[in-house]
């Protein structure tokens, strides 16, 4: 049996008192298209950001290729972490630069050494128009600032940006939120694409259902930082588990609680 | 036996959120410091920051030491004149401008305007995502966001306080020769005869050693700003009240340690 791509054990993580992820484990296979689930609160994305390196977990182990990143040298980490591209939730473009310069700075910014030498500034620029058309942009928005643009395009600039350095794994953070059904569709659309273009290994959070079918093969569900569930993304709606039907077909009544104040 | 214990444990606790909070800041700083000799360096953030601090502060700068010069001239003529001493007046003024005046001015004026919009800037990548978007794109944001602000900071302000130096002299003799009906002559005599090397010299260190510490107040009161809009808007604060605070008080740990003799 090959090593998954990545590895996920015994993750937990507290903040204070409050528990947020308790005992995760989780394997993700090379070119699986994961889809995690779970209510607000549920610690989906803090699972991202401990495997990102941007939250420090309290115990457990995160391996990518085998390795586990948490004891691996501060350049090692570095290193396995250029592999990954991450979009946002609300895309987090940087608002002092243009749409080009965003992308040009994740192209500049991802290159590895074995891919030869950094491109300059300007051809990172011009490298940048190719990369707006590959997510159904118009090199001409590269000169415009991320504020000027939809939600719908800083997407798209901010998936852009992630698959700018082709990172041979994906996370993506709630794609589809605050967007309309129609431009949800397309982003979803244009994840598939380039994860498959790619030949990436993703992990998406999302409470968008009809999202979680179209961009996973896998899915995973979360509730109270423990994963209770994991299948296929196609079961989702029909998985046989009582919380991932409550909280698929968005019931009141069930094993899932809601917490107003904890 | 609470209405004794009570304050004590406050005052504890005050005393103890003050010791962390600068150890806090003592850490950023070293962490910030070491990436000056790790590159990659990002000259562009650098000299943005330079030009954003030192050349868009200048008119303010610039008409504060102006006019405070000239104030100084006015006091003094009417204080010293119940001595006959407003012979005095030139020395006064190039030493108040030169010692204290302008560097602490400029470093007032560089708080408000350039630590503020320093803070908000980064408190509102920070609630943005966009440090962690840094993050994610394999660049350090502390190298990033935090080390040339701190060294453009350090080298802006010296500048500014070149320039505060020679308007707020300027103020001075432009009052007292217009006004108070001092022979220019005379007054640029009695300037250059009571300036010392070591007057400017001191000031330029000071305007440095603020530089620093506004841009340091900037950076980290917006690098560890949550909440949103309102945390932006406190972590604004923060750096700008922590940062005038804390340059009158190195304003007076440097005057003691180079004129207590």
């Amino acid at each position: 049996m090959s090593t998954p791509k990545i590895r996920i054990r015994g993750l937990s993580k507290a903040f204070g008192s409050k528990v947020v992820l308790d005992g995760i484990d989780l394997d993700v296979e090379t070119g699986t298209s994961m889809v995690i689930i779970g209510g607000s609160g549920s610690g989906k994305s803090v699972l991202l950001r401990c495997i990102l390196g941007l939250i420090e977990p309290d115990t457990g182990t995160i391996e990518i290729d085998g390795e586990n990143i948490l004891t691996a040298s501060r350049s090692r980490q570095e290193a396995i972490r250029r592999q990954i591209g991450m979009l946002f939730q609300n895309a987090a473009l940087f608002d002092s630069m243009s749409v080009a310069d965003n992308i040009a700075f994740g192209l500049r910014a991802k290159h590895s050494d074995r891919d030869g030498p950094v491109p300059s500034r300007a051809k990172a620029r011009e490298l940048a128009g190719g990369i707006l058309e590959q997510v159904g942009l118009d090199p001409s928005v590269g000169q415009l600032s991320p504020s000027e643009l939809s939600g719908g395009m800083q997407k798209r600039v901010g998936l852009a940006r992630a698959i700018a350095g082709q990172p041979n794994i994906l996370f993506f953070d709630e794609p589809t939120t605050g967007l309309d059904p129609i431009m949800g569709a397309v982003i979803d659309g244009l994840i598939v694409d380039c994860v498959q273009k790619l030949g990436s290994t993703a992990i998406a959070i999302t409470h968008d259902m009809a999202s979680a079918q179209r961009i996973g093969n896998r899915a995973a569900m979360l509730y109270h930082g423990k994963l209770v569930w994991q299948g296929l993304a196609a079961d989702l709606m029909h998985s046989g588990n009582a919380m991932v039907d409550q909280f698929t077909h968005g019931r009141r009544e069930g094993p899932i609680t809601m917490e107003l104040r904890k | 036996m609470n209405a004794v214990l009570d304050p004590i444990a406050a005052l504890g606790r005050a005393v103890l959120g003050l010791v962390r909070q600068s150890g806090a800041l003592a850490m950023f700083a070293l962490e910030a410091l070491s990436h000056l000799v790790r590159p990659p360096f990002y000259w562009r953030i650098f000299l943005s920051t330079l030009i954003e601090t030192g050349f868009f502060s200048l008119p303010v700068v610039a008409l504060t030491a102006l006019f405070s010069g000239a104030v100084i001239a006015l006091q003094s003529y009417v204080g010293f004149g119940q001595y006959h001493v407003q012979s005095a007046i030139a020395g006064i003024v190039v030493l108040a401008v030169t010692r204290e005046l302008g560097p602490v001015l400029a470093g007032l004026m560089v708080a408000g305007r350039v630590g503020a919009a320093m803070s908000a800037q980064i408190g509102t990548m920070r609630v943005t995502d966009q440090i962690d978007a840094l993050t994610t794109l394999s660049t350090n944001p502390m190298k990033y966001l935090v080390t040339p602000r701190l060294l453009a900071g350090t080298i802006a302000l010296p500048c500014l306080v070149v320039v505060a130096d020679v308007l707020g002299v300027l103020g001075g003799f432009t009052v007292s020769v217009a006004k108070l009906g001092f022979s220019p002559s005379t007054y640029i005599t009695a300037t250059l005869e009571s300036l010392k090397t070591i007057d400017v010299v001191v000031g330029l260190v000071k305007a440095a050693v603020f530089g620093f510490l506004i841009a340091l107040l900037g950076c980290y009161h917006g690098y560890n700003s949550r909440g949103g809009a309102e945390g932006v808007g406190s972590a604004t604060t923060a750096a700008v009240v922590g940062a005038s605070i804390l340059l009158l008080l190195f304003d007076y740990l440097l005057t003691d340690l180079f004129f207590s003799q």
